[in-house]
């Protein structure tokens, strides 16, 4: 066959001096919105655009692929730094990464950050290469009933995620379910708590929100530490090389980056669930499948392993359904698909018979462009260590202004701003008073597509519930769910009759945030 | 004389300062000179859609004959409420413009908002797609006489279909052809979807029998096999699908009905402005390098210039209002 010609024809696309410039321009661009709070992959590839408009199919793509992949890593340097995750795929770790850098173990954080992203990221390539289609054909026996399953499946990580205590993880989660009900009801149209404002149609955006939770409630924090004359938080100085001890982490959890980066692909293959639900997803699992669950939460780098290996696996899966069917996998593909159409690719099997070298040529650009980003991520990590030697008075003014404009750019409106400052007072009451906050991103993600699915199923069923249990993949998915929970609640009651010595342990570890 | 020199030196720069002075100052005002500075084309919908691509190809053509960048910005949510807006409350400067879409037909019946389309300037119409009938490969039914048969002799609610939100364009175009049939508008149960992908995925999948979405947004599975247009509800076939029959010519159903885009200003923009960006519009519309943009993408050009695309819309609006109203959907009396 003609497959090695195909493949040297999509070398000669890829390395030429235009598109490796481009990739690099393009990577650098991503890490920097990636690092921004608020800015995310989805706004990167979205500012790209109008450029692509002007350039030639590869390079096109490859600015895409950078500037996306890196923008997902870069949003663990921010959470890392200062306890604010650039972007919602960092936001389920964010608390393990922070707590490392509070202990002068920042280096070994983000080095495992930057190290594992990429080998996740190259599985991702690796499984999109090989078993695109095979996928993508599971991927389209999803309907309504199994994305409900999903859907329950993810919310259930939030309480299992949860640190400390369950039930106020549960409270802030229905918090965020509730947050996520405002705006037009997705199945009559009608609108829902929006007491006639036009700007509450839209509903509570969740990238203001997050911006809010976290960094808000972080810089009043900050301002109040400033003014009450406590001391501020001497923040350890994190010196030596970046990835000193990284090799080590990770060859102690190999299969956690082997489980993490699989359950990435598959999730980011799923239309409509990506690099968000996968990194809530695969820590979960971690924690789950940990023996020491009970330091998750508390700078534990296993988490970090796991759910850095999925984001950034799921890229690579959430083009699988791009490429095959031109069905976007996630909101970063659908605007690849609009690229593709533009350039004359239309994806679907038959770009793979008739331009067999230009997918090539995709899958040449994921590979280098992952490589990139150890020494792309390695720079920005240094010049962002920085940033912990700026004086709180200077930084939180600098993190506020950056709070501002995340929050306008996302809907282009000062109503994204309205919503960042009242969730970040919501955030800030929450946390002083125990509640974790990152439960209500996860509610606000996936409550609507819970909400949606469920209405849908009944509506096609005809309000029939066994309907999510008649089809097969949907009836594996659902008793997974009412396993997990059954065996939860099993737990929790067992140990609720023999409180161990866990729960002293915990309490030692000191779980409150740093007030 | 070297002094003199230089005073009128001086002079001349002078004057020259305040000649530029004045050009900035007059802006907006100054309509001859439109546009003087950058221009924001508002889209109603998210990156990466239909829309979203018109709109930014359409704007980058505008700044190339223009002159002045034209930024889009992308203001979407609650069912295009929020962006058509945006577009209706901007300063009417001729600097601000948006995608108008058939959703401002439609929204005010709904009692979402209270704009219509005469709380705009028409500049032209650019695209108008009609949907098709499209069902799975596996499906029974390979042809619309034998679907419509099925469908008439079905009970009520045993056939579902999808394409978009519940009273969305798709919603509309199902019942429209329902109710040719002499069938409720009900007749066949609508599942509301997030848009014509999942749509297309459910249909695949086999959660729903029939999606009624326009021909764009099926081409990816039709093309891999998946699933096949089988009648179009325009009152002509697409030149880009020129197989696909209407439903008038296979005597199936009476009915016809198109999704459309246009360009926009506030209500009373400057004259002269609205001049200059529907000239442009106009020659955009035959120009190569949009015809190859909207044929790659599936789109039908159809132009139609800015009298013509304010009575489109004023009738486009009293056809949906009786579509709607027949369908059951309107909730409150306007």
């Amino acid at each position: 066959m003609g497959s090695f010609d195909i493949i040297l024809q999509a070398l000669d696309l890829v390395l030429t001096p235009e598109v490796l410039l481009t990739a690099l321009l393009a990577g650098a661009f991503g890490l920097f919105v990636g690092a921004m709070p608020g800015l995310t992959a989805t706004m990167a590839t979205a500012l790209l655009v109008p450029l692509t408009f002007f350039m030639d199919p590869i390079p096109a793509l490859a600015a895409i692929v950078a500037a996306s992949g890196m923008a997902i890593f870069a949003g663990d340097i921010p959470g890392a730094l200062l306890r604010i995750p650039g972007t919602p795929a960092s936001a389920a770790y964010v608390e393990d990464s922070y707590r490392l850098t509070m202990r002068g173990r920042m280096n070994e954080a983000l080095g495992v950050n930057l190290i594992v992203s990429c080998i996740g990221g190259l599985i991702g390539i690796a499984v999109l290469v090989i078993a695109a289609p095979m996928l993508a054909e599971f991927a389209l026996r999803f309907t309504s009933y199994e994305y409900f399953w999903l859907a329950t499946m993810g919310l259930s990580c939030a309480i299992f995620v949860a640190s400390s205590d369950p039930l106020k993880a549960a409270i802030a989660l229905l918090l965020g379910l509730a947050l996520a009900t405002v705006g037009l009801d997705p199945t009559t149209g009608v609108p829902r708590f929006t007491f006639g404002q036009t700007n509450l149609l839209a509903g509570i955006e969740f990238i203001p929100a997050m911006i809010g939770l976290f960094a808000l409630a972080e810089v009043m924090r900050g301002m109040i530490r400033l003014h009450g004359g406590t001391a501020p938080i001497n923040m350890p100085k994190n010196p030596g090389p970046l990835f000193k001890g990284v090799g080590g982490i990770i060859r102690r959890h190999p299969t956690n980056v082997v489980r993490g980066s699989l359950m990435g692909v598959l999730i980011g293959a799923l239309p409509g669930a990506g690099a968000d639900i996968a990194a809530w997803m695969s820590y979960a699992v971690s924690k789950k499948f940990s023996k020491t669950p009970e330091k998750y939460g508390t700078g534990h780098v296993e988490g970090l392993v796991d759910a850095s290996a999925g984001n950034n696996a799921a890229i690579g899966g959430s083009w699988i359904p791009a490429l095959v069917f031109g069905i976007p996998g996630d909101s970063v593909t659908a605007i690849v698909i609009g690229v593709l159409y533009m350039k004359g690719m239309n994806p679907g099997p038959t770009v793979f018979l008739q331009n067999p070298q230009l997918i090539y040529a995709v899958f040449i650009i994921f590979v280098l462009t992952t490589l990139m980003m150890v020494p792309l991520g390695w720079g920005a990590v240094k010049l962002a260590k920085q940033a912990l030697r700026v004086p709180s008075r200077v930084l939180l003014p600098i993190i506020m202004s950056l709070c501002i404009v995340g929050a306008f750019a996302m809907t282009n409106s000062v109503f994204g701003i309205v919503i960042m400052l009242g969730m970040g007072v919501t955030g800030w009451i929450l946390e002083e008073n125990g509640v974790p906050v990152a439960p209500i991103i996860l509610g606000l993600v996936l409550g609507p597509m819970f909400e949606r699915m469920f209405m849908t199923s009944m509506i096609k069923s005809n309000g029939d519930l066994l309907a999510f249990f008649e089809r097969p993949i949907a009836a594996g998915l659902g008793i997974c769910v009412l396993l997990i929970w059954t065996v939860s609640i099993v737990k929790a009651l067992r140990k609720r009759r023999a409180p161990v010595a866990v729960v002293a342990e915990l309490e030692a570890e000191d779980t409150s945030p740093p007030a | 004389m070297t002094n003199s020199y230089k005073t009128s030196r001086r002079g001349f720069m002078k004057g020259a300062a305040t000649v530029s002075a004045l050009a900035l100052m007059a802006g907006p005002g100054w309509a001859a000179d439109y546009p003087t500075r950058p221009v924001t084309m508002i889209v109603p919908w998210g990156a990466g859609g239909g829309t979203d691509a018109t709109g930014r190809m359409i704007s980058a053509l505008l700044e190339r004959r223009l002159g002045q960048p034209f930024n889009v910005v992308n203001r979407t949510g609650g069912a295009g409420v929020i962006g058509h807006s945006a577009i209706a409350t901007a300063p009417n400067d001729g600097y601000t413009l948006g995608v108008v879409t058939v959703e401002i037909a439609m929204m005010h019946h709904l009692g979402l908002t209270e704009l219509t389309y005469e709380d705009y300037t028409p500049l032209g119409l650019m695209n108008a797609d009609s949907p098709a009938i499209t069902v799975s490969a596996k499906s029974d039914y390979k042809d619309i006489e034998s679907l419509t048969e099925a469908v008439v002799n079905s009970e009520p609610g045993a056939f579902k279909a999808s394409g978009t939100s519940q009273g969305g364009i798709w919603h509309l175009a199902l019942v429209g052809w329902l109710k040719s049939l002499g069938l409720e508008g009900n007749h066949v149960t609508w599942v509301p979807s997030e848009g014509s992908a999942p749509a297309m995925q459910d249909l695949i999948a086999g959660g729903v029998d029939i999606v009624t979405v326009s021909l764009a947004e099926t081409k990816a599975m039709v093309d891999a096999g998946r699933a096949l247009n089988i009648a179009l509800m325009g009152s002509e076939r697409a030149s880009s699908h020129p197989d696909v029959p209407t439903l008038i010519e296979t005597g199936a159903a009476d009915f016809a009905l198109a999704t459309w885009r246009g360009i926009c200003g506030p209500k009373d923009m400057p004259q002269e402005a609205a001049d200059k960006v529907a000239a442009a519009l106009a020659e955009i519309a035959v120009e190569p390098e949009f015809i190859e943009f909207m044929n790659g993408r599936g789109f039908n050009i159809s132009y139609l210039d800015p009298a013509a695309h304010g009575q489109m819309m004023a009738e486009a609006d009293a056809q949906m209002g009786e579509t709607m109203a027949a369908a059951g959907l309107i909730q409150k009396p306007m």
